[in-house]
């Protein structure tokens, strides 16, 4: 039925829906300009969703994000900016680009560990487990700094440390640098979760824990390497801001567990677990940009978005309770 | 009928869809007395409590309060009337105190205020009555269990009530704790309580019961009075057999054909408690062998299961599946040395419901570096062709089939993991007739294959008509061993009774 297909695909007919509103109410909408500022906004949230969609899918929550994002940027904006001090042997190590990025996404991992060994370990309710985290996260990325931004990654040519900016800046046949990362991780991230025993093991984990155990798979183990995933995705978003601002603020990222919770509801997943996809996320993320930049343009308040925004993530979970319930139906007969 | 008999059904029958659970059953409760209520499982004990308790109501015949015809709408009408049931899993809030679950659900308020130093008096009351020691503030989780089933009581009691129903209420007793509870239910008696006590444990029926009613098959098929039977006599009524002389014992008697030995267990110990989980459980299965284990609930059957397959950490002891040491290794290594378990609770541990039928069936065997869809609908489209599977796609989700075919599906997944020692345990529960026979056809086949198949079974006759050889167990041990040609219902149901140490204790 192509109702049922309609409803089923709610989120991609939402985007389309909003892309053909916004185009008709303001010319300025469906243009190149406007669409790869869109995007740019959107690979940020998209990016971080990915990792979210994992930790969810497998029944977790992911809140340290944001923070793993401002403690990622500040570690590679402190290595580029001022260098890596050893005091006892009174010298300051500066690093080439590719290892600062590679030392900034290792933060981001260490957080995830640190979630996955707190949940998967320990037990401890994820919400409870990243709450810690992310104050934990933020923390650390203001120790870093004492609070201060580090106004300066263009890096010096005489330091070898050039080149940060194109990261966040940069473009690849003629499309922006981040919005190649956010195919990147969307393609992969999709692969991952539909393709491979790991992507099946993380719904099995969410939809039957015990179930899955008993079939052989290491529960902990994917608990642990979700929230190491969503720490890596967190990261990669932290460099990105941090370079395309072309300075490190230990603020960054705040809320932004908030932007990719809602990309991934909306996108379909289960909070429960289990049930979900990138693409999903992907689209999800997509509508929640689209409608920032669309209400953005025809001039509606900052705040009436802000309500908007809330309005329409309740839609989404409600459609979804909706779905589910119509689709109990006919087991019962 | 007696001036004694407070509560009678008559010729009571209750009917479900493809059954009948009751078939014109007459039963009595009388004042002051115990009148114990047997039979195996599926006899149509718990049927029959309910519809005393007002849960259910009987499809025909008649219940009678003091005499007069009697309909209980709900457990609430019944529980007017003076009916309460203690089922057994308690229904206590652990995170409250005695006192506020003895008055939940009525609580004594003035001006919409809890009037709490009213309620601990009058619960400070009711346990000085009952002579037990149990402060009305301490929360009911941190009781011990023996205590709580006490405040389940004491509530029932402070609700005026003159008929308790107890269903198994020992099963998770220690023996001190039975001494406390039927020195109180000998109190209930002399104040005029009628108490209708339904137990597997035998003994302890003719130890504190007055009347004994024993259903076989939905029909109370033999009825006297305690002190005038024994153990052999309600053994023989619930099975419908003469008893046999003696348990036949006859250990290790290998039936004819059985292949060389692939499962050794030796000496398990399992779980810290007193008694533990296991304890000093050996055995051998061999290829081709279908092992049965009988027992009651709570008797290790399960605990066992999950001991092999890797859930339960053992203590001491060893297992070995063809040679290789298992005791020490994880779910997924067992799992590759031949072990497989398909699990007692479908819905709790078999089926993942968020999953389709194909991803189902390929869960275990999932490893690699990418999935192949197409590979998984191949094996999964030959197992729903072999094990007769009815689903009308690969891709429908699981939850979608009967409780038969989920557990087509979850024998599936396990079977696709070739494993050389199949654990089912409970195969059949929840699955409707039909589905059962296939189940024992298939299981069947797979033993002639040369697979050895252990299936826990609470079930005298799924027992008697699937095993080549069966183990009893009670209390977490190995009691008796029966190759099939010597079993007998009787020796079966004496060998699972739980030794009844310090029954008397209380006394």
């Amino acid at each position: 039925m192509a109702g049922a297909l309609l409803f089923r695909l709610r989120a991609l007919v939402a985007l389309v829906v909003l892309l053909a509103v916004f185009s008709i109410l303001s010319p300025a909408f469906l243009t190149a300009g406007n669409l790869t500022i869109l995007l740019k906004h959107v690979a940020i949230n998209a990016i971080m969703a990915v990792g979210m969609t994992f930790v969810i899918l497998s029944g977790g929550i992911d809140l340290s994000v944001g923070s793993v994002a401002g403690l990622a940027g500040m570690v590679a904006g402190g290595l580029i900016d001022r260098g890596l001090v050893l005091p006892m042997f009174g010298v300051v190590v500066y690093f080439q680009i590719w290892l600062v990025i590679l030392i900034a996404l290792a933060a981001g991992a260490v957080v995830g560990t640190v979630n996955g060994l707190l949940v998967a370990r320990l037990s401890v309710a994820p919400f409870i487990a990243t709450l810690g985290t992310m104050y934990a996260g933020r923390g650390a990325a203001l120790l870093l700094s004492s609070g201060a931004t580090f106004p300066n990654l263009l890096g010096r040519p005489d330091l070898g440390n050039t080149g940060f900016l194109y990261l966040g800046s940069g473009t690849v046949l003629g499309v922006p640098f981040p919005i190649w990362l956010m195919l990147l991780f969307g393609v992969a991230g999709a692969f991952l979760a539909a393709r491979t025993p790991f992507g099946r093991h993380v719904y099995a984990v969410g939809g039957n824990e015990r179930a899955a155990q008993l079939s052989g798979v290491r529960v902990k183990r994917i608990q642990l390497q979700v929230y190491v995933i969503s720490g890596v995705c967190s990261a990669v978003v932290g460099l990105i801001i941090a370079s395309q601002l072309a300075s490190a603020h230990p603020a960054t990222g705040q809320s932004f567990e908030l932007n990719a919770i809602a990309a991934v509801v909306l996108g379909g997943t289960s909070l429960m677990g289990g049930r979900g996809s990138i693409g999903g996320t992907i689209i999800g993320a997509l509508v929640i940009g689209a409608l920032a930049d669309g209400l953005v343009l025809l001039g509606v308040s900052e705040f009436w978005q802000i309500v908007i925004k809330g309005i329409v993530i309740i839609v989404a979970v409600v459609l979804d309770q909706l779905q589910r319930r119509l689709q109990w139906q006919p087991s019962k007969a | 009928m007696t001036p004694d008999v407070v509560l009678a059904a008559t010729a009571v029958v209750k009917q479900y869809p493809g059954t009948t659970a009751l078939d014109g059953v007459d039963f009595a409760v009388r004042r002051g007395q115990v009148s114990a209520l047997i039979g195996e499982n599926g006899a149509g004990k718990s049927t029959l409590m309910r519809i005393l308790a007002g849960v259910e109501q009987p499809t025909s015949g008649t219940l009678e309060l003091d005499g007069r015809p009697v309909r209980l709408a709900s457990p609430r009408d019944a529980a007017a009337r003076g009916i309460a049931m203690i089922h057994q899993e308690l229904n206590l809030l652990p995170n409250l105190s005695v006192a506020d679950n003895i008055f939940l659900g009525r609580e004594l308020a003035r001006y919409g205020i809890l009037e709490r130093n009213a309620q601990e008096r009058q619960t400070r009351d009711l346990m000085a009555r009952l002579e037990q020691p149990i402060d009305p503030r301490i929360l009911v989780g941190a009781l011990p269990l023996g205590y709580q089933q006490i405040v389940e009581i004491a509530k029932a009691i402070a609700q005026d009530v003159r008929i308790l129903i107890m269903d198994e209420p020992t099963s998770a007793l220690s023996a001190a704790e039975i001494g406390v509870l039927f020195r109180l239910i000998r109190d209930l008696k002399s104040r005029g309580v009628a108490i209708v006590y339904i137990s597997h444990r035998l003994e302890e029926v003719l130890a504190i019961g007055d009347h004994v009613t024993v259903l076989r098959d939905g029909r109370a098929v033999a009825e006297a009075a305690a002190d005038a039977v024994d153990v052999a006599w309600i053994v023989e009524k619930m099975t419908g057999r003469t008893a046999a002389a003696g348990v036949p014992s006859g250990p290790h008697a290998e039936p004819a054909g059985a292949g060389p030995p692939t499962l050794s267990v030796e000496g398990l110990e399992v779980g810290q408690a007193v008694p533990p989980a296991l304890h000093g459980v050996s055995f051998t299965a061999r290829a081709g062998e279908i092992l049965g284990f009988y027992g009651l609930m709570g008797a290790g059957r399960t605990e066992l299961f999950e001991a092999l397959i890797g859930l339960r950490r053992v203590r001491q002891g060893s297992i070995a599946c063809q040679g290789r040491a298992l005791a020490h290794l994880g779910i997924p290594e067992r799992i590759h040395a031949g072990l497989a378990l398909v699990p007692e609770e479908r819905r709790a541990a078999g089926i993942v419901p968020t999953q389709s039928v194909r991803e189902n069936i390929a869960l275990a065997q999932t490893h690699g570096l990418y999935l192949s869809p197409a590979a998984e609908r191949r094996s999964a489209a030959e197992f729903v062709r072999d094990l007769n599977i009815r689903a009308a796609s690969l891709e429908q989700p699981i939850t979608s089939l009967s409780g038969g075919n989920q557990q087509k599906v979850v024998l599936s997944r396990f079977l696709l993991t070739s494993p050389k020692v199949l654990l089912l345990d409970e195969p059949t529960r929840g699955v409707d007739v039909g589905a059962r026979a296939e189940i024992y056809t298939i299981i069947r086949r797979l033993a002639a294959g040369g697979m050895t198949v252990l299936f826990a079974s609470s079930e005298l006759q799924e027992i008697l008509t699937l095993a080549t050889r069966i183990l009893v167990m009670a209390e977490g041990r190995i009691t008796a061993e029966f190759a099939a040609a010597e079993a007998t219902e009787h020796a079966l149901v004496a060998a699972s009774a739980p030794a009844m140490a310090a029954l008397n204790g209380g006394d």
